[in-house]
């Protein structure tokens, strides 16, 4: 097994690339860029699907598969060392969903960039960040101990504020990456602790290690890790309270968006999550946390999205609102639904995103909806594959979205940690999420053109960003299918391969499996009863509202905002949770900052004690030259007082007499 | 055996040596003051030879040697730069010579 082997090539073709493009790229012309970028994320991803390959063919016993390449720390007096950290990377199941979703996502992303940032300044940085997210964001799936996924967590965080600020020329843009990077930083405080906590009890931060001493551990311990851990989670992915930084992170390239805040990046935090099941299984007021905030931030963003009326945004509140359903999905026990939509998500967000692109691209930089309409006909293949995506999202029948998201909110209603009101937010949530897809859909590409048909020459992209689209598309729809044979009585076969991952961690999944197929009528019966839902059923509510609003009879929502008004500016405000926290934290801090840590502590304090040094120093040798007078007298007054002092000292106090 | 003890000695040479600081201190003419120098040289001259008498031994006598070898080039060198000032300022006065500061 060659490769299985060598596991860090997968990680060290995407950084090559960053170094080359990094170092070299700034004078070649954009082909040669391109070969470097697409071709190290190609070899990538190809090593990845051959390392999976080898991978099937592992017996049981060998899973977690472990490469271990050197010692990267090792801290304190006794043999062994009791503070070890290896520079290793490890294979299982869940690796393998995330490595493929990265790398095949990661390299449709490339593809497409190409495209769209072709007319761009600063075309090698771009890719050269690109491909570094790309090495962070793999070293963060296949790490084996959680120091080496820190560094994956925070390499890709830094990738996020390079990639955010692209253009930094732009003040919203800077300001947007600062905002990011030091909003999740408040969470991966949290994370940094929780690892730290981590090895004061277990010894250890091997995954491996750290699992088989879990039952051992007492519950309140483990909560507190968990917790910690997942406030890292929070801000990474854009949960409840520390979701703010998500919908400013649309300043950067629309494939930025699209790669690292749909899906790739922000998804850590889920997987993290479900990468430390085991502890968050036996800490179940962890999972409740984990469940309440994932399902009140899916609600929450849900009606955030309605209103928006920047077409990135929507999309951007749609992510945080899908995240909080693989938070649910996970805090309810039920990981592998949380994996499955995190998988079907990349799929479907990733292509909302880059058609979002591919719409921009062809209104000439045009973001807001309200002025767009009409433009099914002239960019067919965009309109085509959003649409895709957007059924897919809405969990309608037969799309990806649809088991995900009908496995996640099942588990909400019947699995081991069921909580019906969570259930509720949830299918409200799925709900609000069809009618606001729908709405962006209707109002970007049906009705009448609401833009200047003389200045904007609506074009449809070229064949590099078309194709990535389409396949995307294709994945939106059978991206999910894994899971299909369970509608008619039979196996998950997503689920199966997952489950040696989770076995340990959810005990009674096999339970609730046998009791579910113990129920069962008929497959048929199975079948009718998965299509009617509720899920579904508010899935196609949301669709039919949005037709009526925005196609039927468009004058509606006007009416509507202006009846609840209040509501309206209230949403679409974003429930001013940005001007209150510049209330209750940003201007506080700002104000110590300046009136006491700048103008006392450091004005006063530090530059006061230098400068009082400088001032005593210079006026003390102000004092002391006017000695030196050059009257020859004085010189000599001066040598008799030292001659007549030297000799005091020597008899009076030295006691040479005696 | 002299009847003169050796506090006497001290004693005189501790005046001549104060003799010579005053004047090392108050005198103006740089001739004087090179004079108190010598002064205040023999005095201490006169303190090691009563010491080497007292102890019987040829210490002191030693260092007198020695001090009287400096003087002497010290005379040599202050005389020379006592010429040359009185060449270049028509002067004796040290209040005059005064340009050895900032």
């Amino acid at each position: 097994m060659p490769l299985l082997n060598h596991l860090w090539i997968v990680l060290a073709l995407p950084l090559a690339g960053a170094a080359i493009n990094g170092l070299f790229g700034k004078r070649w012309a954009q082909s040669a860029v391109n070969s470097v970028a697409v071709g190290s994320v190609v070899l990538s991803f190809l090593a990845a699907a051959e390392t999976v390959r080898e991978f099937c063919h592992l017996a049981a016993n060998q899973i977690p598969f472990i490469g271990n390449y050197f010692t990267w720390m090792v801290g304190g007096e006794a043999t062994p060392h009791p503070f070890r950290v290896d520079f290793a990377l490890q294979v299982d199941q869940l690796t393998v969903v995330m490595l493929l979703v990265v790398t095949f996502v990661g390299m449709l992303i490339h593809i497409y960039s190409t495209g769209y940032m072709a007319q761009e300044g600063g075309y090698y940085r771009f890719f050269s960040y690109l491909n570094l997210f790309m090495f962070f964001m793999l070293t963060l799936v296949m790490a084996a101990n959680l120091i080496v996924m820190f560094v994956g967590w925070e390499g890709v965080g830094l990738c996020s504020y390079l990639l955010i600020g692209f253009w930094f020329l732009k003040k919203s843009a800077a300001d947007a990456g600062k905002k990011a990077f030091i909003v999740t930083r408040i969470g991966d405080f949290g994370f940094t602790v929780g690892i730290l906590l981590v090895f004061a009890t277990f010894g250890t931060v091997a995954f491996s290690e750290i699992f088989s001493q879990v039952a051992e551990k007492p519950v309140n311990i483990l909560t507190t890790i968990c917790l910690l851990l997942f406030a890292g989670a929070i801000g990474k992915s854009a949960q409840l309270p520390l979701y703010v930084w998500l919908p400013d992170a649309m300043e950067g390239p629309t494939p930025v968006s699209a790669l690292i805040h749909a899906a790739t990046m922000v998804t850590a935090g889920v997987y993290m999550v479900a990468r430390m099941s085991p502890l968050f299984s036996r800490a179940p007021i962890a999972m409740l946390v984990v469940a309440i905030v994932g399902a009140v931030t899916a609600f929450y963003s849900a009606t955030i999205g309605l209103v928006q009326t920047d077409i990135k945004k929507v999309l951007a509140y749609s992510t945080v609102s899908q995240l909080g359903y693989m938070f649910l999905a996970c805090g309810v026990g039920a990981y592998t639904a949380g994996i499955f939509h995190l998988m079907t998500h990349a799929f479907f967000k990733g292509l909302l995103f880059l058609a979002a692109g591919s719409v921009i691209h062809a209104m000439g930089g045009e973001q807001d909806m309200t002025k767009m309409g009409g433009l099914r006909e002239k960019i067919p293949a965009t309109y085509w594959t959003m649409f895709i995506a957007t059924l897919a999202i809405a969990g309608i029948p037969g799309f990806a979205g649809f088991f995900s998201k009908d496995a996640i909110l099942e588990a909400a209603k019947d699995g081991p940690y069921a909580n019906l009101w969570l259930w509720l937010l949830g299918v409200v949530g799925a709900g609000l999420t069809s009618f606001y897809m729908f709405r962006l859909v209707f109002l970007t590409f049906f009705g009448k053109p609401r833009y200047d048909e003389h200045k904007v020459h609506v074009h449809e992209s070229p064949k590099k960003m078309t194709i990535p689209l389409m396949v995307l598309a294709f994945l939106s729809i059978f991206g999910g299918w894994f899971a299909a044979p369970k509608l008619v009585g039979g196996i998950d076969y997503f689920e199966k391969f997952l489950a040696p991952v989770f076995s340990a961690s959810a005990p009674t999944s096999d339970a609730i499996t046998a009791a579910a197929t113990d129920t069962t009528a008929s497959p048929a019966m199975d079948l009718l009863h998965a299509l009617t839902g509720w899920p579904v059923i508010v899935g196609i509510l949301g669709l039919l509202v949005a037709w009526w609003f925005y196609v039927k009879s468009p004058d509606i929502p006007k009416r509507m905002a202006q009846s609840v008004r209040g509501l309206y500016t209230l949403l679409f405000n974003k429930y001013y949770v940005d001007e209150i926290y510049a209330a209750l934290i940003v201007r506080p801090l700002l104000w110590i900052s300046t009136n006491v840590l700048w103008h006392v502590v450091d004005e006063g304090l530090v530059d006061g004690t230098v400068n009082a040094t400088a001032t005593i120093a210079r006026d003390s040798g102000g004092q002391a030259r006017k000695i030196q007078s050059g009257n020859t007298r004085s010189y000599a007054a001066w040598v008799i007082l030292g001659a007549v002092g030297f000799t005091a000292l020597l008899f009076g106090l030295l006691g040479v007499a005696n | 055996m002299s009847a003169v003890p050796i506090s006497w000695y001290l004693v005189l040479s501790a005046i001549l040596f104060g003799l010579g600081v005053v004047a090392f201190v108050f005198k103006r003419n740089i001739i004087t003051i090179f004079m108190s120098i010598e002064l205040m040289l023999n005095a201490v001259n006169l303190a090691f030879v009563a010491f080497a008498r007292a102890r019987g031994d040829l210490d002191g006598l030693v260092f007198v040697f020695f001090v009287i070898v400096v003087a002497a080039a010290e005379a040599a060198v202050g005389l020379a730069i006592v010429i040359m000032l009185a060449q270049n300022r028509q002067s004796l006065n040290v209040e005059r010579v005064s340009l050895l500061k900032l």
